[in-house]
């Protein structure tokens, strides 16, 4: 009994030591992210929705090898959904001709109001990389759920109209599809476009 | 599928969670069986409160509840306040001890849990924690480190930040409380004596008061890790904000006057039981 202890806490104080190292690697390694860096944090890009310009089911797979950019809003949006893909926009217009790399994916969280055709002229005023993503609600809590976001209803009007509740963050994917940052309302758009600029530079 | 299944069902299912409530109940109903065939009781409220406790858990870790903690900050103060002070203080006030202990067989205890706690730094750590000093720190410490803004922002955003921040408030919650309502006698039992408990409950208090009305108070929003995710229901953020800090000063607060009281209970109960001894050994 006695033996098989001391040999427990040899592994223990190993594994404390391995925990250390790796620590003291990941902060050695010398990047520079002027927004969110959420590596390690998030899992990777998975999915499988529907395409808006295409009319077609697209896979998560699809967008490996380009730099990838998620953001759940609705086109009824007031606010928050155009001015976000409007600084999208002018980011990638910052990033210059590498930009055709990048692929901005718009998933709606109001797929009764956001069919695909309203979804393909929302997504295609903002410019070519901008692609409208829709599901049902099953799969579309999945997706959210797995990037801890989440949308609610408010209810509607006597015209129908409602507001709806949503993330405000647009996920950053690299060409692996590794979650790596996170970009708020707060971040410029020169900083948007210089972490996507190193984003793209990574093999 | 039906509302009633999206509110208990798990949002994220968590084995650990699962695992442990249900083996606290099993050990718990095994112990109470034991005692029974042994001729002793375990009282109708003491299993009450247990059950009660561990359900809380459950509650606010495996069903809708954790959905909304996750986006809501409010509710995550709820979760928080549930799971360091409601559920812990419902556990230890059932004194679960003797009754989890016999469903234990003896052989088990003396050869497997015994040589666990005395070789493992486990018991070194648990006498490290049940200090007085590090007890008090570590129960508000660990508060104040979960809220931090930028820390709290990434522990929303990793599933297993998130469940080690919710581990922690429930492990430190239950050896906190078990620590200030410990039924033993402090002479010989060496467990805390009774004014040094209420000190730490009122310190805490103390601690609590000033972060939550701090927060509650804030008229800019610290936590925007609910507004980048979403909430659950459009709510004004500063609202949400309000509510959550004084759900962390005022609820959490009282948690430590009613700590007070029944410290206070137990003190009372003890010098009784000391008077009556003395009146024995002197008749």
């Amino acid at each position: 009994m006695g033996f098989l202890f001391h040999k427990l806490q040899i592994m223990l104080k190993t594994g404390t030591v391995l925990i250390f190292a790796m620590l003291i690697s990941a902060c050695s390694k010398d990047e520079h992210w002027a927004t969110k860096n959420i590596t390690g944090l998030m899992p990777q890009l998975k999915f499988s929705m529907l395409e808006s310009n295409r009319d077609k089911p697209v896979q998560s797979e699809d967008y490996r090898g380009e730099v990838t950019l998620l953001y759940f809003g609705y086109t009824h949006c007031p606010d928050v959904c155009p001015l976000t893909l409007g600084r999208i926009k002018s980011a990638l217009a910052h990033v210059g001709v590498a930009a055709r790399h990048i692929r901005v994916l718009f998933v709606s969280v109001d797929p009764s109001r956001d069919n695909q055709a309203v979804l393909k002229s929302y997504t295609q005023y903002f410019g070519p990389q901008f692609i409208g993503l829709y599901a049902n609600q099953a799969e579309l809590r999945e997706l959210t759920k797995r990037y801890r976001v989440t949308y609610g209803y408010d209810k509607p009007d006597k015209d129908g109209n409602y507001n709806v509740s949503h993330s405000s963050a647009v996920y950053a994917f690299d060409r692996k599809g590794q979650a790596r940052l996170l970009i708020r309302p707060t971040d410029k758009v020169s900083a948007i476009a210089s972490d996507l600029k190193q984003l793209l530079d990574e093999s | 599928m039906s509302p009633l299944l999206t509110y208990i069902r798990p949002y994220e299912f968590s084995p650990a969670v699962l695992i442990g409530c249900l083996g606290a109940v099993i050990l718990y109903l095994l112990g109470m069986r034991k005692r029974r065939l042994a001729g002793e009781k375990n009282g109708f409220w003491r299993s009450l409160s247990f059950f009660f406790g561990v359900a809380l858990i459950y509650v606010v870790m495996q069903t809708y509840v954790d959905y909304l903690s996750q986006h809501m900050f409010w509710v995550h103060r709820v979760q928080h306040l549930v799971l360091h002070h409601l559920a812990p203080v419902f556990i230890v006030l059932a004194y679960p001890r003797v009754t989890l202990a016999s469903a234990i067989p003896l052989r088990w205890r003396r050869q497997v849990l015994l040589p666990l706690w005395e070789n493992f730094p486990l018991g070194t750590l648990y006498n490290f924690i049940q200090n007085p000093i590090v007890a008090p720190l570590l129960f508000f410490g660990l508060i104040f480190y979960w809220l931090q803004p930028e820390l709290h922002f990434d522990a929303m955003l990793s599933s297993s930040m998130y469940q080690l921040m919710n581990w922690s408030m429930l492990i430190d919650g239950l050896l906190f409380w078990w620590l200030m309502l410990d039924d033993r006698m402090p002479h010989p039992s060496r467990t805390l004596h009774y004014p040094i408990r209420i000190l730490i409950l009122f310190l805490v208090m103390l601690a609590q008061i000033i972060l939550g009305s701090h927060i509650a108070m804030e008229k800019t929003v610290i936590y925007d890790v609910y507004s980048v995710c979403g909430r659950a229901w459009p709510i004004d953020p500063i609202t949400d904000q309000m509510v959550g800090g004084l759900t962390t000063w005022i609820p959490a607060g009282m948690m430590s006057v009613i700590g007070i009281i029944l410290v206070i209970r137990l003190w009372m109960r003890h010098s009784v039981a000391l008077e009556e001894a003395a009146a024995v050994s002197a008749g």
